[in-house]
């Protein structure tokens, strides 16, 4: 006998989120944008507030500064961002010790993420979320499927130092563990994807977000409106970040949150 | 003029920076190099943070029965997340440590039941005005919370949410306003209630 009660979902209104993700590098914004009513497309700040009007959810921020001297125009900008935004912000790249997120953090992110520094000292995380609180901590875990290997199988490689070395550790497991350190988010980048603006990665998005009962953000081969429909139905991301389809213009958030509302997907409507 | 509450564990740089986009005048209070309380101006009671570590941290400042002699005065007071949960009796984060109790009610965790939740709830979420506050201005926001505020009585309700249950997302009683979603990261509508509490009370 079907019970009707016992079957209905239950409300949610918390809506999926759109988080464009800016990598910046001694202070400016690295990759090309093609906006023509910004002032400065190489200015963070300027870009922020522009995908901030334009309806994003939070931002990201990839600090790919090569130099740890360099690294104080980084604090620079966040505390620029920080004084003009409306809405959250997340700072990842190069984060190494709790010092490192501290100084972010009193500059003014909301959030911090972070990535192979985890992966060697998981302690890393447990200090950031007792420090800050879960919510604050940011776990981002860049993986791929094994050579010869097939999403059946449900197996990931944890990859650090940039895709560089391969973590002795599967991301499911990593995502697991990390979760119980204090990670309060998981922003998860598919390297079989990334870059080949041919969607999101379902299969993997799917299996951590359903192991872990924090929210995952798919990162990773944005393509167009379809792929964000898919990736928040059927791989249960409860976020998804993108960088070159919104910098190039290919699509825009409002655009894009109109698409995924006609869909049935809840998202903030775009002022 | 606002005052600004500094327990010491949240971080109230975000809506030091919202008052100053906003162009209200405040002072910071109760921290290590700041003056107590007053009482003489409104209260904003800002910031994330655990309720034991908050009530432990207003009870180390001395100002426990200080922030709830002035709420019960009649002084305004805002309080945002944390300075939401520290108005109630108690919380199941901490249940032997007793809140302010300015507010009947108790604070709860989240609960999926048989579903898979995610905890803390992070994201824009719709706010819907009570019955007893039918014309408060409704919008998107932005929560982080693992936990929310049941209040022993519906009047006490301005604002409900929906997330995976129908809950209590600000209240308020008198010159009390409480939110637990955060206003100062909430885009323009968000900004928008902290302006008008500013004018109204600031």
């Amino acid at each position: 006998m079907v019970n009707n009660t016992l079957n209905t979902e239950p409300i949610n209104g918390l809506c999926k989120r759109i988080i464009p993700c800016l990598d910046v590098a001694d202070g400016r914004t690295v990759k090309g944008v093609n906006f023509q009513n910004l002032r400065d497309v190489g200015d963070p700040v300027d870009l922020a507030l522009h995908y901030q009007n334009e309806g994003a959810d939070e931002l990201v921020f990839l600090d790919i500064t090569a130099s740890i001297e360099n690294r104080n125009t980084t604090l620079e900008l966040v505390k620029r961002v920080a004084a003009e935004l409306m809405i959250p912000f997340t700072v990842g790249g190069g984060i190494r010790t709790l010092e490192d997120a501290h100084r972010l953090m009193q500059a003014g992110a909301d959030k911090v993420s972070v990535n192979s520094a985890a992966v060697n000292n998981p302690q890393l995380i447990n200090d950031i979320a007792t420090a800050y609180g879960n919510q604050c901590c940011v776990l981002a875990i860049d993986c791929r499927l094994p050579e010869g290997s097939s999403a059946e199988d449900n197996i990931w490689q944890v990859l650090t130092k940039g895709g560089r070395e391969v973590a002795n550790v599967d991301a499911l497991t990593w995502a697991q563990q990390a979760t119980q350190l204090g990670a309060g988010e998981i922003l998860l980048t598919s390297w079989d994807k990334d870059g080949t603006r041919s969607g999101f990665d379902i299969p993997l998005t799917k299996a951590i977000s359903t192991a872990v009962n924090v929210p995952v953000i798919a990162s990773g081969g944005a393509n167009g409106s379809q792929c964000f429909m898919d990736i928040f139905t059927d791989g249960y991301a409860d976020a998804a970040l993108a960088a070159s389809i919104f910098h190039d213009g290919d699509v825009t958030i409002g655009t894009l949150k109109a698409a995924l509302a006609n869909n049935s997907i809840n998202v903030r409507p775009s002022v | 003029m606002i005052e600004m509450i500094d327990y010491g564990g949240g971080n109230v740089g975000s809506m030091e920076r919202c008052l100053q986009r906003l162009g209200l005048e405040f002072t910071r209070v109760g921290g290590d190099d700041d003056p107590k309380p007053s009482g003489e101006h409104a209260l904003l009671f800002p910031g994330v943070g655990a309720f034991g570590a908050a009530m432990h941290q207003l009870k180390e400042r001395k100002l426990t029965e200080r922030l709830r002699g002035m709420i019960r005065e009649g002084v305004p007071y805002l309080g945002v997340c944390i300075g939401l949960q520290v108005l109630f009796e108690w919380s199941e984060e901490a249940p032997q440590v007793p809140g302010l109790g300015v507010l009947p009610g108790v604070i709860k965790q989240f609960r999926g039941g048989r579903n898979h939740i995610k905890i803390p709830q992070i994201g824009w979420n719709q706010i819907h005005a009570s019955k007893a506050n039918p014309k408060a201005p409704t919008g998107h926001v932005y929560f982080v919370n693992s936990y929310h505020p049941v209040p022993e009585f519906d009047e006490l309700v301005l604002y409900t949410a929906d997330y995976h249950t129908n809950f209590c997302a600000a209240a308020q009683h008198d010159k009390v306003t409480a939110y637990q979603f955060h206003p100062e990261k909430s885009g323009e509508f968000g900004h928008q209630l902290i302006s008008d509490w500013g004018q109204t009370h600031g």
